[in-house]
């Protein structure tokens, strides 16, 4: 009796092997790709075959990679993390070779302290001109050496209008809800982020490392706990659109996409930007040390920075360009959305949120202390 | 008679235990099912909902044969996991055997040493490895032999190994204690040499949680995701790693039409042992 | 005799290719995890270079915070751990009856669910217990309540989450200790007049004992330590010790910590599995 389920399994991984002699995904392609004929893809003779590309998921429109592969005879191959720890600890460790990566702002400043990035050559990514003041020069990358902005935004709350018929742009919405509302909130399951909510509401800066205020935001929380089904920063969309949530704190283009029909969104779901304050953050394209294949990865930065492309990857990607030179190609509509371009006095209103050091275990601390206070 | 008096209530808990077994592995299957039957249902909705069926469709079975990286990453998986599995199971039921029937320096120790893979957080077993890859095991092979490596598919199958090993044991292990000896004995009696009474009598015997131990190190391989994500080198996703990236933006349904086509691939494989079996 | 000579050199043989992947692979990487955590946490979440030592992170884990979290969890595994063995085990004394053909098949149905993903599996069982899920669209479709049922994001459906990923894990090495055990001796039992309990626990229960003492430790140890599952059913509000470890090699960007927190755990965990193993090992001693 065994002995025959030995020889299906057998058999079944025999058929499976086989299957799997095919070649990985990773070949080079059977056909040998026509030389660069774009003007965009800067010194042929240099290019290499394959760049390695480490990014968030979702955050590149699939066209402009083939685009790319078919003007300059590139192969991109894309790998994806889901925090910029991660990507901290792959690059850090070495041996995995990747040529561009996304970290975001405060990993920037690290990074930069760590040594771990390539200053970047501007006679090769001459797009960086297009890119506006307010995004250029910022507190992680001062000179402007290390990277060049990807995407920006914020993160606020999507509200479902059709059942909140008066949104208010403050935190009072979560921290002081009203009867219909409580039970059908989430915020995002993320120390800072939360904490730094209730900091701004209370009024203290988003990177205050003042034990009092951080335990005054520790009660505001824990206050807030019944109301909230859920600290959640994956599906968060998935339920404001289902109807689990009517409000949720989340990112503006995972809001922005919430809220149009045509992306699996529900109509009526708006993102609105809080006045007590609200975080902004900005993803950065940068080269890692080490990288196999700078020059090419060089090229493909000056791509994504070329105005057109620029665009193109905004509308598909749902969050703000900071390619000022790529406005005229966005739909209008879109650029006139103040939750993903928001107007010049909400930028006063807007708080990075920083590395604070050493603090960051009272941060943790904090958290913890939240958490283990709400479970049942 | 005493025995008669007592034989109608005992044949009645006998029923009773014997319903109550049926009702119980009923009850299991059904929890372990339902969230397949959703999954399944839902890998033919229309759209990318799973939260309501809008209608029929099979445009994710369709999108799912054409999605390279998808396919790339099942592939990685099932090589990493049958490979994995064959090797753990080897050593591992060696290593069972060792423990259980000899007695040498150091046992002990070795004996608490193997439950460690399984008592350590996964995350720390992952981020341990990278370290250790990084910062120990290249260096020394390039100064070695001079060649550079880096991490890729190997090294996430060289993890996988280590933590198979010693679920293969532990359940090959239990099998062994109380082992009845006298069958071996007897085999040895009758004049077989000892790698013949292993083959003949031992191995039969231990089969079934051989392939306990085996199908538990499949099963984890196939779907780990801690120990993977750290030991990954670039574009050599696994399934649990190209899902999880998903996530963000919704798990499709496409997914769901991979873990159905899994799932009927498993099942013919158990209809055909069974077919197999009938010719006995 | 020249055959115990051999034997006492067989033993480290057969051990030997899991001991050496194991040193080279899990323990030299475990040392380096053990260095991290004596030493100062650095800015970018590794180590303060020039390395500087500390006591502190070990110190810090006796907070009644910390220990709290870590009780909390030896409760949620405990219960996962009962859930699993008590409904497990029957199972497995099921499948042990069916006819010898069938049996291999049913553990193979017993595993198949675990061969799709377990995070889309996740994900569809959370889809279940949704306030506008399947459970209850059913439940106040029959009229048995007129509200849906809380059944996400809290304790319940943690352990319900965890159960649904470890029940295997109890499962395989039950069946394996009861399948070698002679079911027809609680038939002629039961002919001869004891009663089923009583045959059950003086001549079942022992004889599969080393069985039920894997299952217990195949599940109670992962399932202390796990945290995607109480990530995603309990909704970030059901902190366990593996939730806390993982952030602290995430966004807390505390390696020392999280590697301090991770020994210490699984410290205290070995040494509960050896004291448990040492009391079931003598012999017919209840679980």
């Amino acid at each position: 009796m065994k002995r025959h389920a030995l020889a299906a399994l057998a058999a079944g991984a025999v058929l499976v092997a086989a299957c799997a002699q095919q070649p990985a995904a990773t070949e080079p392609p059977a056909t040998p790709m026509p030389a660069a004929t774009s003007e965009r893809c800067g010194d042929p003779t240099q290019l290499s075959d394959q760049l390695f590309f480490y990014t968030w998921v979702e955050y590149i429109d699939p066209e402009i990679k083939d685009q790319f592969e078919t003007e300059c005879g590139v192969t991109i191959v894309e790998d994806n993390f889901d925090s910029n720890e991660t990507l901290l600890a792959k690059i850090q460790a070495g041996g995995a070779n990747y040529d561009v990566i996304v970290p975001s702002d405060y990993m920037v400043s690290i990074m930069i302290d760590e040594g771990i990035l390539e200053p970047l050559d501007f006679s090769v990514i001459t797009n960086i001109d297009g890119y506006g003041a307010g995004f250029t020069h910022q507190y992680f990358d001062p000179e402007q050496a290390y990277t060049v902005p990807y995407f920006f935004g914020t993160s606020g709350l999507a509200v479902d209008t059709n059942l909140i018929a008066a949104p208010v742009d403050s935190w009072s919405m979560v921290f002081e809800p009203s009867p219909e509302v409580c039970g059908k909130i989430s915020m995002l399951d993320d120390e800072r982020e939360t904490i730094g909510a209730a900091l701004m509401w209370l009024g203290y800066p988003i990177n205050d490392t003042d034990p009092a205020h951080l335990e005054e935001a520790k009660n505001v929380l824990i206050q807030q706990a019944p109301c909230v089904l859920t600290y959640d920063s994956q599906t968060n969309d998935d339920l404001i659109i289902q109807g689990e949530t009517v409000i949720g704190h989340m990112w503006t283009g995972d809001a922005i996409l919430a809220g149009l029909p045509d992306y699996g969104g529900r109509e009526g779901i708006a993102y609105l930007i809080m006045r007590e304050g609200t975080t902004i953050w900005q993803d950065n394209l940068a080269i890692p040390v080490g990288a196999p294949n700078k020059y090419t990865a060089m090229v493909f930065i000056n791509f994504l920075s070329d105005p057109e492309i620029a665009a193109q990857n905004a509308e598909y990607v749902g969050y703000g360009s900071p390619n000022e030179a790529a406005y005229e190609f966005i739909d209008p509509e879109i650029l006139a959305d103040e939750g993903i371009y928001p107007a010049a006095e909400t930028f006063e209103r807007l708080q990075w949120i920083e590395d604070v050091g050493d603090a960051l275990e009272l941060y943790d601390l904090t958290w913890t202390e939240f958490k283990a206070s709400i479970g049942q | 008679m005493r025995s008669s008096a007592r034989a109608p209530s005992t044949g009645l808990a006998l029923r009773l235990g014997k319903a109550g077994l049926a009702v119980n592995a009923l009850g299991i299957f059904a929890f372990l099912y339902v969230p397949i039957l959703i999954l399944i249902v839902f890998s033919f909705n229309d759209t990318r909902t799973v939260a309501r069926m809008t209608g029929l469709s099979l445009q994710w079975y369709e999108k799912l044969f054409v999605n390279r990286e998808l396919l790339a990453a099942a592939r990685n998986s099932l090589t990493i996991a049958l490979t994995s599995t064959l090797v753990a199971t080897v050593m591992g039921t060696l290593t069972a055997l060792g423990m259980d029937r000899f007695r040498f320096r150091l046992r002990k120790t070795f004996d608490t040493v193997l439950y460690l893979p399984i008592v350590i957080p996964e995350i720390v077993m992952g981020i341990s490895l990278l370290l250790f890859f990084n910062l120990a095991f290249f260096p020394v092979i390039k100064l070695i032999s001079g060649a550079s490596l880096s991490l890729g598919l190997w090294t996430i199958l060289i993890g996988h190994i280590a933590f198979n090993i010693p679920f293969v044991y532990v359940i090959v292990r239990a099998r062994l204690v109380g082992f009845d000896r006298t069958l071996e004995e007897a085999a040895r009696d009758l004049g077989a040499d000892e790698w013949r009474t292993f083959w003949r009598v031992t191995f039969p015997l231990l089969l079934p949680g051989i392939l306990g131990g085996a199908l538990m190190a499949f099963t984890l391989s196939l779907d780990d995701f801690l120990v993977t994500v750290f030991t990954a080198g670039t574009a050599s996703p696994t399934m649990p790693l190209y899902i999880y990236s998903l996530v963000r933006r919704g798990v499709t349904p496409e997914i769901n039409a991979l873990s159905t086509v899994l799932l009927l691939a498993s099942m013919g494989l158990i209809v055909l042992s069974l077919a197999a079996q009938r010719r006995e | 005799m020249s055959g115990s000579e051999n034997r006492s050199r067989r033993g480290p043989l057969l051990v030997l290719p899991a001991a050496a992947w194991l040193v080279v692979f899990f323990v030299l990487p475990l040392v380096l995890v053990l260095v991290i955590s004596f030493v100062e946490r650095g800015r970018a979440g590794g180590v303060r270079t020039p390395l500087v030592p500390t006591l502190a992170y070990y110190i810090r884990l006796f907070d009644p915070l910390y220990i709290g979290i870590f009780l909390k969890s030896v409760r949620i595994a405990l219960l996962v751990t009962a859930v699993c063995v008590l409904t497990g085990y029957p199972l497995g004394v099921f499948i042990g009856r069916a006819p010898a053909r069938l049996r291999s098949s049913l553990m193979m149905l017993v595993m198949i669910p675990f061969w799709t993903n377990f995070l889309v599996r996740t994900y569809a069982m959370k889809q279940l217990l949704a306030a506008e899920g399947g459970v209850n669209g059913l439940l106040l479709g029959i009229g048995l309540i007129r509200e849906p049922l809380s059944l996400i994001f809290n304790e319940f459906s943690v352990v319900l989450g965890l159960v649904y990923g470890y029940l295997p894990f109890a499962v395989l090495p039950m069946y394996a200790s009861i399948e070698k055990f002679d079911l027809s001796l609680m038939e002629a039992a039961s002919d001869l007049g004891a009663n089923l309990r009583r045959a059950f626990l003086r001549i079942m229960l022992p004889l599969t004992l080393p069985g039920v003492v894997a299952a217990v430790v195949l599940v109670f140890v992962p399932v202390v330590g796990a945290f995607i599952t109480p990530d995603i059913m309990g909704g970030g509000k059901v902190e366990m010790i593996g939730t806390l470890i993982n952030r602290q090699f995430g966004v807390a960007r505390n390696w020392p910590f999280g590697s301090a927190m991770s020994l210490a755990l699984m410290l205290m965990v070995v040494v509960g599995v050896i004291y448990y193993f040492r009391t079931a090992d003598e012999g017919v001693r209840p679980l």
